[in-house]
Parts: structure tokens; sequence; C-alpha cells
């Protein structure tokens, strides 16, 4: 093994230590802010060969890479960064979907500064080496190539896992489980694949065809898709395991029900879940307003809010800007440091000229006689004492209360857990929030050959955990399957 | 891709479909409704299942047309087929011997209470089916409907069949005979579900309202359907789309449900103008992704 994982010599970085770190981190090109934010065309446009190759010039090849142990799937990040200093992309892609069946669409979405960039030694005093940006590098050239490194799947086992779900958590347990030698069919409610990776992360930040070549790939690897399934209702858990006779089952159905503000007037028209308006837009393709018929709001030249400061509000408050809103404004409780979404995209947002409404909570939506959206009754907070997650908790200012005016409002203040698998798998054991209960290591539930894993389980996080959660019951499974011990 | 096996007309712009979807057929009980999408650019739109066959695997749904999606639907034949259907959706309808059981429905409502009028009369339930309709030609399914229930009462707007007048009427003609009435279920246009919840609420007869608000998902991710019951906000998708008449704010149901009326009589207008065109596009797309898939 020691051989074959062995680096190429001319993977062996040349350049002195000093002078390395001497390079400036390079520059992702992106489109113009004033043209982007009228269209959905793809914001990042991808580093150049030569620039790549300069930014793996960076990498000091530490003894104990930080950004690897940071990363939550574990990508060998220093041997894929040698791999691309020789100038070996192909083999740099294919040694990334050792860990990671899915680098083009984590390259893109994933928070690489609390991750792998956040562990990288050179970000101590400049910038950390671009690692995401070098993915997604890899990933695109390997696709554009044609000439795909996948995996050789292990001889069957005769064994066969249902999969709930073709979101992250989804998609990368079944690529791990197929590698094995399993049979592997993944169920999906809507119908397309991917999940949030369609319905919810909109095209300028994760283009439709990239998530439809990653899960084609998985094809290609033997995966089966099922679409228009719902779980819990098309057929339960334990129809699957008596009735279609699946060794084990992966349950990844994500986050699911919205969470509403529970505010005074949020039944008029225009209030809308960031669920169902980036679904509309997404999935739905309601940005091609007449090519398509799922409708949404038309923003134009209207006023939007979006109510929170993850990722989702950030996509929605953009999406409206794109839909040609003439105010798209973020509406977030706590302050910009508090915000949980990922750096890149505050920044993005910024330049395309949405409005920051910091430390503002809606109390109250207003409307006309006829029910349409008018405006916001907000009230201005500041930050008292830390809370249980750290974080300083917002405190209302009181007599601060002011109406912004909104034709839309978005809520992008979190999910709670669907309850349509819960509630027909009786022996399955949940948590307070309904979420599903599994082990942190194995991703068993209490239920015999049943696993859980990605938002069910943790509530809403990343793509990147999700797909880590996926690749830990992946290996479980597999465990189970070879040794039938529970 | 789900082939449609049987197509007829049933009434004036309704029309009954049976379609192969054997996962749908395996699962649905009375109350439940499907999600279907036509084409690669279609809309999602939910419908009622009026019943299904496990064993043929098939489901009946019955279709009026109102907007683009159900015209162009209504346009398809036998052999041809639907790209997307998922379900069963929805809370089935709780079945429970009430006694006398009222069951008002209009028009293509009656393909939705059929199931549930069925089961109610199957539990013994006394159950009396009010159906009502514009004209005589939307008039549907009379024969089943005698089949599902102990007295069956017709109303028509002009009078052309049956009775002249509302189901509403009819209701209040049996209150004011003095029947005694232990449990109503209306389905049909929200001022009707409205308008019968008004007669029994004071009267604290257990009613029952089959909710038609937009959908997307259909699985509770969205949140598009939610209706207001007293305080309370409900996701008619995964909630219903049944619940309890006296608790519904029809006013807000059906604000929310004029939400996208422009958008759906500029599509449907669209539609009408090129309607041949757009059939044949949809047959096109349908041999092509039916060749992909083998």
């Amino acid at each position: 093994m020691a051989e074959k994982n062995a680096l190429p010599r001319s993977a062996m970085n040349i350049l002195p230590l000093k002078e390395r770190m001497k390079i400036l981190r390079a520059h992702m090109p992106e489109l113009d802010p004033l043209v982007r934010s009228r269209n959905f065309e793809e914001v990042n446009l991808g580093l150049q060969a030569a620039d790549a190759l300069t930014e793996a010039t960076r990498c000091i090849a530490c003894a104990k890479p930080a950004c690897v142990i940071d990363c939550p799937v574990g990508v060998k990040i220093k041997e894929v960064v040698a791999l691309i200093y020789s100038g070996d992309y192909l083999a740099a892609a294919a040694k990334m979907r050792e860990d990671n069946v899915l680098p083009a669409i984590t390259g893109r979405v994933c928070p690489q500064e609390n991750q792998c960039e956040g562990g990288c030694v050179l970000g101590k005093k400049g910038a950390p080496v671009a690692i995401g940006n070098l993915e997604r590098f890899v990933a695109d050239f390997e696709r554009e190539s044609g000439q795909l490194g996948l995996p050789a799947n292990a001889p069957s086992t005769g064994k066969s896992v249902a999969i709930v779900g073709s979101g992250p958590a989804g998609l990368s347990a079944a690529g791990d489980l197929v590698q094995k030698g399993h049979r592997v069919r993944v169920f999906e409610a809507l119908h397309e694949l991917g999940g949030v990776l369609v319905y919810g992360i909109p095209e300028f930040r994760l283009p439709k065809a990239i998530v439809k070549e990653e899960v084609d790939n998985l094809r290609r690897m033997g995966v089966e898709f099922e679409t228009n399934v719902v779980v819990g209702k098309s057929v339960t858990i334990d129809e699957l395991m008596r009735d279609e006779h699946y060794d084990a089952v992966f349950v990844a159905t994500g986050a699911g029900l919205p969470v509403f503000l529970g505010v005074p007037g949020e039944h008029f028209n225009g209030v809308y879940s960031a669920n169902e308006f980036l679904t509309r837009v997404n999935l739905m393709r309601a940005y091609q307003v007449s090519a398509y018929d799922q409708p949404v709001y038309d923003c134009r030249d209207r006023d939007v809010i979006v109510v929170g400061g993850g990722n989702t509000a950030v996509d929605a408050v953009r999406t409206a800007r794109r839909l040609g809103a003439r105010t798209a404004t973020l509406v977030y409780r706590r302050s910009e440091a508090e915000m949980p979404a990922r750096a890149e995209e505050v920044k993005h947002a910024r330049q395309e000229g949405i409005e920051f409404r910091m430390l503002t909570n809606p109390i109250e939506f207003l409307g006309d006689e006829k029910g349409w959206l008018t405006g916001a009754r907000c009230v201005r907070m500041e930050l008292g004492e830390p809370d249980a997650d750290g974080r300083r908790r917002p405190v209302e200012i009181k007599g601060s209360e002011y109406v912004l005016p909104a034709n839309v409002a978005i809520i992008g203040v979190g999910t709670t857990a669907n309850p349509l698998i819960q509630s027909t798998t009786p022996d399955l054991a949940t948590n307070k929030y309904n979420y599903i209960v599994a082990d942190s290591d194995t991703m068993r539930t209490s239920k015999r050959g049943v696993f859980a894993g990605g938002d069910i389980v943790t509530g809403g996080a990343t793509v990147i955990l999700a797909m880590g959660a996926g690749r830990k019951a992946a290996a479980s499974i597999h465990g189970y399957l070879t040794t039938g011990e529970w | 891709m789900y082939r449609i096996v049987e197509a007829r007309n049933v009434g004036l712009n309704i029309k009954q479909f049976v379609v192969e979807a054997p996962r749908i057929a395996r699962k649905q009980k009375p109350g439940q409704f499907l999600i279907l999408r036509l084409h690669e650019k279609g809309e999602r739109i939910p419908l009622t299942i009026k019943s299904s066959d496990p064993e043929a695997g098939t489901v009946t749904i019955v279709v009026q047309a109102i907007g683009k999606t159900t015209s162009l639907l209504n346009c398809l034949e036998a052999g041809d087929s639907i790209l997307d259907i998922v379900g069963p959706l929805g809370r089935p309808s709780e079945i429970e011997n009430y006694g006398t059981a009222v069951i008002l429905a209009g028009s293509v409502g009656t393909a939705m209470a059929l199931p549930t009028a069925n089961a109610l009369k199957q539990t013994g339930n006394h159950v009396i089916f009010i159906e009502g309709a514009r004209s005589l030609d939307m008039v549907v399914f009379e024969d089943e409907v005698r089949m599902a229930s102990s007295e069956i009462y017709i109303m028509t707007d002009d009078g052309s069949y049956g009775e002249q007048g509302l189901v509403t009427k009819k209701l209040n003609d049996l209150l004011a005979a003095g029947r005694k009435i232990d449990f109503v279920l209306a389905v049909g246009p929200v001022p009707m579900m409205r308008a019968v919840a008004r007669i029994t609420a004071p009267l604290g007869i257990k009613t029952i309202v089959s909710l038609n608000s937009i959908m997307v998902d259909g699985t509770g991710m969205c949140g598009g359907c939610r209706v207001l019951l007293g305080n309370t906000s409900k996701f008619a998708c995964v909630d219903g789309p049944e619940f309890d008449a006296s608790l519904v704010n029809f006013e807000v149901l059906m604000q929310r449900n004029a939400m996208y009326r422009d958008h759906e009589c500029q599509s449907l207008k669209r539609f009408e103008e090129n309607k041949e065109e757009e059939v044949a596009q949809l047959r096109a797309e349908l041999a092509t992704e039916e060749a992909h898939h083998g």
C-alpha cells in the first residue's frame, strides 16, 4: 500500500519554503457584480491552470496537515495539492474522489474558512492555501476532460442498501457503499435528484448541471435511483426491509419543515419560507418566467426582505436581487459577526448591492385589505450575554420599533424535523425535537439495520457535514452487512 | 413515467384518468392526494385520488380543466404518459361510525369525496350525499355516488337536473326537517366549504373540509400550503388536507389561493393560443423521455 500511495517525484516541492510563502493567494475570477446581480450565471469562474499550479506551490506540506484533520470527510488534501503541483490534475481528482464523491460540489459550497482553510498554517500570518478553489479546479478539469477517475467497485456482496434522500448525505453514502460491492438504491421524494443541492442552493452558486454530472457519475458506478418516492408515505422503512428485501436502510432525508417566526401577519401573500422561495426558483426554475410554469412572486421593482443570517437566507436575498428586486435587504437579529453564512457569500452579497440590516428583528407583518404584504414592523436589537452555543444573545431595545416597507418577506431562520419517517416507523427513537437519534460514530438508530445521518439527525447544518455523516454511515453499514452484528 | 391506461370525459371539461402508479396504488387511502408534473418545464399540482387498484397497480384521478396544467393534462389520452407522479400524500380521512354522515361535494369534488363516502358507508354510517354542480353537464359519477351512499340529492345552480339551488340549501332543508346529523364532510370550492362551516359550527356538528391550498413539494418542506386554524398555522400537505371546518380561516385560504391568479390567467391564455402546438410538444418530449429510459 505504501508503494501505491507514494507521490510522484515531480510532486516534491522544489521552491524553498520562504519563497513559497511569499506568493500571494490566487484570486478567484468572478463575474462583475453589476452584471451578475441581474442573472443566474455562476458567480465564481474558476481558477486557470497556471493559477492553480502557483496556488499549489504555496502549500508548505506540513508534517501534520491541519487541513486534513479539519476536513469533515478527511480528504487527503496535502497529497491532492502535491499532485496538482506536479501537474497531474487527473491524479489529483482521483485522489480526492477516494474520500469525497462530490468534489465539484464541495469545492463550491463548503465553508472552507471554518474547515480545511481554517486550519492552514499559512492563514496564521497571511492567506491560507485556496484549498476550496483548488478542489473545484481539479474536479472541473476532470469533468471537462471527460477522463473520469471513477474508483472500481469491489465484487458483489449480494447485500442491498436503501438510501432515503438524494442530498449530500445520501449521495455520499451511496458512492462509498456501491464501491464496497453492495447494491445501492437511492429513493428521492422530489422529481429531481440532489436534494438541497438542487432545490436549495441557487444556480449562481452551484450550477444544476454540475449536480447532475455528479449524480450521473454515481449512476455510472452502479448506484440505482428512484425519484417520486416519499418514504413514510409511498413506502415505509419496514416495507423496504420486509417486502423489498433491503438488508440495511440509511435515512438521509434532510432537515425538513421550515420554521416561521410565529409573528402576526405571516399569512399575507408575499411571505414565503426560504425553502418555498428557493424551491420555486431553483428546482422549478421560476426565474425563467415564461418558459417554466411554476410561478414565483414577481419581484421586479419591489422591496424584498429576507430574515436570517445563514447560507439559506443569503441565497434567498441574492436570488431576490437577481429576480429584479428594487431593494433586497437581509434582516438579522444578531450582528454580522454572528452570521453563520459562508464568508465568501456574504462578501458577494455586499458586492451585489444587498442591504444588511443587522440587529433587527421583525415582530409583525403588515398587509393591505386584499391580503398582500406591505411591510414588516421591526425592532432593533442589541447583544446581551452569551447563550448556550456561545453566541451573544440578541435582546430587544425597547421603543425602537419601526416599519420596513416590503412586498416580499422570506423567512430563512431554520428548519425542524420532517416527521414522515418517524411517524411511520414506530421503533425508531427520536429526541425531544423529533430528530432521529443515531450514534455519532456508527450512525446506528434504535432500529436494527437502520442508520441515519445528516440534517435529520443533527438539525440544519452544511453540505459537507452531511457528506461526512454519509461516509461514516457507509463505513458502519458495510461493517454491519459484513459481520451481521448489530 | 406513468402511463395512462384509460382516459374518458365524465363531464364538461372534466376527465377521468386511470394511471399506472403501483407504489401509490398499494398505499392509497381515502382522502389522500398525489402531486404530478407533466413535463420538464411543468409545475407540480396536487390532485385528490378517487380510487386505486393495488393489483393492477393503477390509480384513478379526476381532473377539471381550470388552469394551464389541468387543461394540458385533459388533452392527454390513454397510451400517453405523465412525467412525474408522487404520493399518496396527506393524512387519510378519519373513518368512524358517526351515525348519520352528510357529504357535500361540488362537481369535481365529488370524485374526491367518493372514497371517503364509501368508507363511511362500509363503517356503518347512514351516508347522505349532496352533490352540487353548475348544471347537468357537470354532474358526475351519479351511479357511483348512489352506490357509496344511503341517500343522494343532486343540486344544480340552474335547475337543469335534480333540484335547483346550492348544496347548502339542501343541508339547511335536512336540518329544518329535523334530521339528526352527526358528521359533515364538505369538498369543493372554498366559498361552499365556508358556507357549510357557517351552518354547522353553531350547531356543534363535527365538520371536516378538504382544503385545496397551493402546494409545491407536498412533503412539508416548503410551507406554501399553510392554512390558519384559529391562531395556529398548519401545513395542508402533511397535517391535512382535511381539517376541522370550525377552525379554518377561509378568508386567508381564499386570499392565499389568489396569490398567482394573474400569472395563472396569462399562462392559460398563452396555452389556449397555442394549444395544438403545446400538446404536440408535450407528446414529443414524453416520447424522447420514453426512448431515453427504455
